[in-house]
């Protein structure tokens, strides 16, 4: 599979190089800062209401109660966070593909978008990335003071210059291509949970 | 082989008008929820004007950000792969795929897979190909390609939908809803998600910074198809790249937004190397990407991001399906791309349109479509393609219109029906005009004659 | 006193005269010196619309030197004005050419924005008005706003000008700056599509329920009257030169 000294990347490049138009400057882009930075809750809120996910800005207390209590048919608790146990951590699957059998997946977010109602998740926080969309429900712990105003601030995020998976999250997967009608789930999680919880190193990673 | 003739499959398309009301109704929708959303952004004209300025600088400084997007992406442990035309493509993919052993493929949308025809290519070679789209694997059921860029089954019913799951997959024929087929879909296609043994996804976009491949899904398939099995092999085109993670950010706001009005998609992933005890391989297509790069004005065709707002817009694709455009892109964005691959099959399109410029407007990297498409009827003519009979009839009211006393005999010759149109208008198709529409009665006075009697006379009368 | 010439484009010659005797009594009654050179015949735009540049070249070169002497040339037609304007290179460079493009102003914009009119005393209209706005005047000349262009302030020059006509009033349809599926020899080439995008605008304006169908491009009128016709509406139709000049229904 050597790609190394591939000829037609050559010919491909010189090409290219031939037919470039003449070189116009890269623009500046602002950052466009809207809004004052206690709106950035509600509006992230909205966003994920917005894409039929849920937010709990409540404090859940006991996560294993809340959780059963919530989803009761559920077996298969996933924990990717230190504070639950759950039934099993990501670390115990063999092949990704067995993350289809987990009920509810537990995980935190370092970061939430106000823009678009987005959290952003990667390698780090999923271990194994499958739970984030074979999983049937996923519960997003957040702390509030993650939230950055817009996706200007949110690609700042050292994560996308520096994780081999980043993944900006809104909503459970849906689909519009039968008849135009969005409806939820399609092929990835069934349902999307944001709970507002105080990091406990209330740092970023 | 004959052009793609666009007008005659819009007519077949418009004589069944549930397909063709439904259709209409739904994608103005879609315009009024791009409307809608980029009310909602203030800051919304210059976020097109960055995402337009961005790609022109990316795209002529090409050869030096795909240089370092290779350098980035082999240094994150992903091997990159170049393709010239849809055949190597499909070939370095095949080759993948053979020395791995892999029988069994998922995939998530690509409009490059489409425009490769890799499906077919693949499947000559018995290797089972799963689309996870839900759009594109109904299409993939049904055996027709895509009818729109984003949603690729967008002009089926329900009922149509319904119908061709319980051929498929025997479930209820009378069962309409929605979420009943998406849940039929699911649990048709998880098995094949979780036992495949290879993955395929596009790229929405390509950054050179930090080598990753971003891709925007509703439904997490990208994802799925990229992350399930050990193997990811991902095709994206030359012209995807864009320079930084800073620029990412302009496009993001500008694509799902002008696509369905979302703010964002639920997924919006980026793959910067491969995963945990996989390989990831990224294979650069041109295609015909570097020849359009020197096509004069008509290289602005490749800041294109797919989002489909011009076909939404477009009152003639509304109204004619995307099937009508026998072509892997259709629409306003598919008359002005086509015709670089196959000048002569697509020499019609460039006349599906009004050119009315709301594809221009709605546009958001600011593609002048509309001019575009004018300037392709030009190429049409300086490369032969126009119809022998449209010349022949062009060129005889040119001799007329070019001729005062022409034009007064043939204009004041006629008195009761059309004598001019024919002209310029009725040439191909005897009275076109007449088969929907009443034509216009000439006056019994032109305003020539009419200026002739009562003015030019009268100041004659007054010594004028 | 102000010269203009006049530029009757060669459907409204030939099919609707009344507009261009109603844009000339209109302009006289504003003042202008109308001059009506007799040697016209068309702007080359049926051709060049077609891909057809060669076949436009003569008839390009000859609306050029008909009327690049003059430094206002007026013609009701917003299309018309757009290829003047905009799209005007199918004939030989020269300086009548450059002087046509820059000084052919459509009868909308000539009376907004050079002859700043903005009353019409002679003229009422008692009646419900659905206003069409052609694409070339809107995209192509921005004589109005355009609704993809969300954060633009709302305008409309047609409109403006009609407003000044006492009794006036206009109905809201739906869809309003969509094409109405005229686009010239897109009107024949592709007949099916055409005719259903103009009975769908009739069919939104209609719910509007107007007196009357009116537009500053006599080519959409044209276009929609041939749908009506054959659906058996009566509506009437109007170009705006016609009321300003004080016409009655």
């Amino acid at each position: 599979m050597s790609a190394l000294q591939s000829p037609l990347r050559n010919s491909i490049l010189d090409a290219v190089r031939k037919n470039q138009p003449p070189p116009q400057p890269m623009p500046k882009i602002p950052r466009f800062h809207a809004t004052a930075p206690d709106d950035h809750v509600t509006l992230f809120s909205k966003g994920v209401a917005r894409m039929a996910g849920v937010v709990i800005a409540d404090d859940v207390g006991d996560m294993d109660s809340f959780l059963r209590k919530r989803y009761p048919d559920a077996k298969v608790f996933c924990s990717a966070i230190s504070e639950y146990e759950g039934t099993m951590r990501p670390s115990s699957l063999n092949h990704w593909s067995e993350a289809s059998a987990i009920d509810v997946c537990v995980l935190r977010s370092p970061m939430g978008v106000a823009e678009t109602g987005s959290i952003l998740l990667s390698d780090i926080e999923l271990q194994v990335h499958t739970i984030a969309f074979l999983a049937h429900d996923l519960v997003v712990l957040l702390d509030p003071k993650e939230i950055v105003d817009n996706i200007h601030s949110a690609y700042e995020h050292p994560y996308f210059k520096s994780r081999p998976y980043s993944l900006l999250m809104t909503g459970p997967s849906g689909s519009g291509d039968i008849g135009g009608i969005t409806v939820h789930p399609a092929q990835g999680v069934k349902t999307l949970t944001v709970i507002f919880s105080p990091s406990p190193t209330s740092k970023r990673t | 082989m004959n052009p793609i003739d666009q007008a005659k499959n819009a007519e077949a398309f418009l004589a069944d008008t549930t397909h063709e009301d439904r259709l209409d109704k739904l994608l103005w929708m879609m315009r009024m929820r791009r409307d809608a959303a980029a009310r909602l952004v203030t800051e919304w004209e210059e976020l097109r004007t960055l995402a337009s300025e961005i790609k022109e600088h990316t795209l002529s400084n090409l050869a030096e950000y795909l240089e370092q997007f290779e350098a980035n992406a082999k240094a994150n442990g992903v091997i990159v792969h170049w393709a010239t035309d849809a055949h190597e493509h499909n070939q370095i993919v095949y080759d993948i795929l053979a020395e791995n052993r892999i029988e069994t493929l998922i995939k998530s949308k690509s409009m490059l897979t489409e425009e490769c025809e890799l499906r077919p290519f693949l499947e000559r070679r018995n290797i089972r190909v799963t689309e996870t789209d839900l759009g594109e694997r109904i299409q993939q059921l049904d055996d027709q390609p895509p009818g729109h860029i984003v949603g690729p089954s967008i002009h089926k019913t329900t009922k149509d939908v319904a119908t061709l799951f319980s051929q498929k997959y025997g479930s209820d024929p009378n069962n309409e809803d929605p979420a009943y087929l998406a849940g039929v879909m699911r649990d048709n296609t998880r098995p094949d998600i979780l036992h495949a043994t290879a993955g395929m996804t596009g790229a929405n976009f390509v950054v050179a910074e930090t080598g990753a491949i971003v891709v925007a899904t509703n439904e997490g398939n990208a994802d799925l198809s990229a992350h399930t099995p050990k193997l990811h092999i991902c095709s994206a085109g030359i012209e995807k790249i864009i320079p930084t993670t800073e620029s990412l950010a302009v496009f993001i706001r500008l694509l799902t937004r002008s696509a369905t009005g979302d703010a964002i998609t639920q997924y919006t992933s980026s793959f910067r190397g491969p995963r945990k005890g996989a390989t990831m391989h990224v294979v650069l297509v041109d295609n015909g990407r570097s020849e359009r790069l020197g096509m004069g004005r008509f290289w602005h065709s490749l800041k294109c991001i797919r989002c489909a707002a011009c076909m939404n817009t477009c009152p003639v694709y509304r109204r004619s399906g995307g099937l009508s455009y026998g072509a892997t892109y259709m629409g306003p964005i598919g008359i002005i791309v086509m015709p670089t691959f196959d000048v002569r099959k697509y020499s019609e399109l460039p006349f599906a349109s009004t050119l009315n410029g709301s594809c221009s407007n709605v546009c958001p990297v600011k593609i002048d479509i509309h001019e575009q498409i004018y300037g392709w009827r030009e190429i049409m003519e300086a490369k032969g393609q126009i119809q022998v009979v449209k010349k022949a009839a062009m060129r005889v009211a040119d001799k007329v219109l070019s001729s005062p006393e022409l034009y007064q005999v043939s204009t004041t010759a006629l008195s009761t029906t059309l004598d001019l149109l024919p002209h310029f208008a009725i040439y191909n198709r005897l009275n076109a005009w007449g088969k929907h529409r009443d034509v216009p009665e000439a006056a019994l006075e032109t305003f020539h004659q009419w200026y002739k009697n009562h003015r030019l006379k009268a100041n004659e009368v007054l010594g004028l | 006193m102000m010269e203009a010439a006049l530029m009757i484009p060669c459907y409204i010659d030939v099919f609707y005269p009344q507009v261009g005797i109603a844009t000339l009594e209109l302009l006289e009654r504003l003042g202008v010196d109308v001059v009506y050179p007799k040697e016209q015949t068309c702007c080359g735009q049926p051709m060049a619309n077609s891909g057809c540049y060669q076949e436009a070249k003569a008839t390009e070169e000859h609306c050029a030197n008909v009327f690049g002497s003059f430094e206002y040339v007026v013609t009701p037609s917003g299309s018309c004005t757009h290829h003047i304007r905009n799209k005007f290179t199918a004939g030989a460079d020269s300086p009548e050419r450059q002087r046509l493009s820059k000084n052919t102003y459509d009868l909308i914009e000539f009376l907004h924005d050079v002859l700043k009119v903005r009353e019409f005393p002679w003229a009422t209209f008692e009646h419900k008005v659905a206003l069409h706005t052609s694409c070339s005047a809107i995209r192509g000349l921005n004589m109005a706003s355009m609704s993809e262009r969300v954060h633009d302030a709302v305008f409309s020059k047609p409109k403006a000008l009609l407003s000044g006509v006492p009794g006036i009033q206009f109905v809201d349809f739906d869809r309003v700056d969509e094409c109405c599926g005229f686009g010239g020899t897109f009107s024949v080439t592709e007949e099916a599509v055409a005719a259903k995008m103009g009975y769908d605008k009739l069919a939104f304006m209609h719910k509007a329920s107007p007196d009357c169908i009116v537009s500053s491009d006599m080519s959409c009128l044209m276009h929609l009257q041939g749908c009506a016709r054959r659906q058996k509406q009566e509506i009437p139709f109007l170009h705006v030169a016609e009321i300003l000049n004080g016409v009655s229904l």
